[in-house]
């Protein structure tokens, strides 16, 4: 099937934005709850979000 | 806080020294840069070999195709009418029987065949690479593959890439060797530039190596986590300068970089972290059985997205940033070019935050690795 990895290609960065955001958001949470921690809270999102760009990017390069 | 009014200073100079810089997509009146004119003979038979692409859509193509590769000079940019290129060339080092070193100027910007101690050699336009031909320049390709059936030198060039990396860790020396002497000329208080980068420093080593690595063990990390860190910040950096420069958007870099991190994370490891990856405690036997070659996995896994994701974000950046920007030539009217500017514009400074993020990333993984591999046996007795 010609052009079905571009539909695999918008699966998957759907997917990792629907990951990201949720991270984002729950950090956004959790920063209001508790500013005081939102060093360590920065830091724990970054790390998730940048392991999910990597499974992202990861799945772009095989479609 | 005081702020240094020198440090304020360079970088008000620096910005505006920079400013030049930025025609780029207004090449005439570009004068700052060191030009090197090479006047090029187009020969018959090499415009035959590859005809240059007439539109634009396909121009800009090549254009940003050329610019995420490698090369053997620095192009800044060429006239199409007169077909002079702006830019120096770089040294070519290749052995074939015996160094053969010569300047990539004999070329000709891959045009022309290249002569040395009577060996032949030319650049092959689709892949950059130099190839060993005879005297007229004959390149023959495998019909199945399209690779060249050419014999390969071995190439030990000065390429941009190596420039730019030459560049970088030139900069890091003078930058870090200044700073660490200034704390004895001046009681311990970082002076210049350094007071930029002292904050920096203390940030990879406070909020990355400590952390995650842990008190104990987190010293013999850290000249490898502050080399990796400014490394790729500095490459980074260079790449959002219109010099042309992808290093950290090259596979091969990021590879050699995610290998020394798995290197340095399986060589320094204890018996701790082998025994969590075969022999997983605190799990039922039948499970420990499944997980190892999945622990096994991930010990690869893990450099081999340290590489993807630098390599992923610099490549694509360079990649949007280039066509954002080529959409000007492509659009030719006032509102397109004016829409262009300010997206690449805008562009510009996420990459900017990107490059900050990367190095922040590459380093921040790594020493999560390195504290995952000198962790103390401790949390497992608490279970039994």
């Amino acid at each position: 099937m010609e052009g079905l990895n571009f539909v695999g290609a918008g699966l998957i960065v759907i997917g990792a934005g629907l990951g990201i955001g949720r991270i984002g958001g729950s950090a956004m949470d959790a920063i209001a709850r508790q500013p005081e921690a939102s060093g360590k809270i920065q830091t724990a999102m970054l790390i998730a979000a940048a392991l999910i760009e990597g499974i992202g990017f990861a799945a772009l390069f095989a479609a | 806080m005081v702020i240094s009014n020198k440090a304020l200073r360079f970088i008000i100079a620096t910005f505006v020294i920079c400013l030049p810089f930025t025609s780029m997509a207004n090449p005439e009146k570009d004068t700052t840069t060191v030009q090197t004119e090479v006047t090029h003979e187009v020969t018959e038979a090499s415009h035959e070999a590859h005809a240059e692409p007439t539109d634009v859509k396909s121009k800009v193509k090549a254009f940003i195709k050329h610019h995420v590769l490698d090369s053997h000079e620095f192009s800044f940019f060429q006239d199409d009418e007169t077909g002079v290129h702006y830019g120096f060339p770089l040294p070519i080092i290749i052995w074939d029987n015996g160094f053969q070193i010569f300047s990539s100027s004999k070329f000709e910007h891959g045009e022309a065949v290249a002569e040395s101690n009577g060996n032949f050699y030319k650049i092959n336009h689709h892949d950059g690479k130099i190839y060993k031909t005879d005297a007229a320049g004959t390149i023959t390709e495998d019909e199945a593959t399209g690779f060249p059936k050419n014999e390969r030198p071995l190439d030990l060039s000065i390429t941009k890439t190596v420039f730019s990396i030459l560049l970088a860790a030139l900069l890091m020396f003078f930058i870090f060797i200044s700073l660490a002497k200034s704390y004895t000329k001046n009681n311990g208080i970082a002076s210049g530039i350094g007071r930029i980068f002292e904050p920096i420093v203390l940030y990879v080593r406070d909020e990355i190596a400590i952390p995650n690595i842990g008190e104990k063990h987190y010293k013999k990390y850290m000249s490898y986590l502050l080399t990796i860190f400014f490394f790729v910040l500095f490459l980074n950096i260079f790449g959002l300068m219109p010099f042309g420069i992808n290093v950290t958007g090259n596979l091969t870099i990021t590879f050699s970089l995610a290998i020394l991190t798995f290197l340095i994370t399986n060589f320094t490891a204890n018996k701790n972290y082998w025994g969590h990856i075969f022999w997983m405690p605190g799990v039922p036997k039948v499970m420990r059985i499944v997980l190892a070659p999945i622990e096994l996995l991930g010990v690869f896994i893990k450099p081999f997205s340290l590489m993807i994701r630098l390599y992923a974000n610099i490549f694509a950046g360079h990649i949007v940033l280039m066509s954002i920007i080529g959409l000007m030539f492509i659009f030719k009217s006032w509102l397109g070019s004016s829409l262009s500017f300010g997206l690449s514009f805008a562009l510009s400074l996420l990459e900017i935050l990107v490059a900050f993020l990367q190095a922040y990333i590459f380093t921040m993984l790594s020493a999560l690795y390195f504290g995952g591999a000198v962790e103390e046996h401790h949390h497992e007795e608490a279970h039994h």
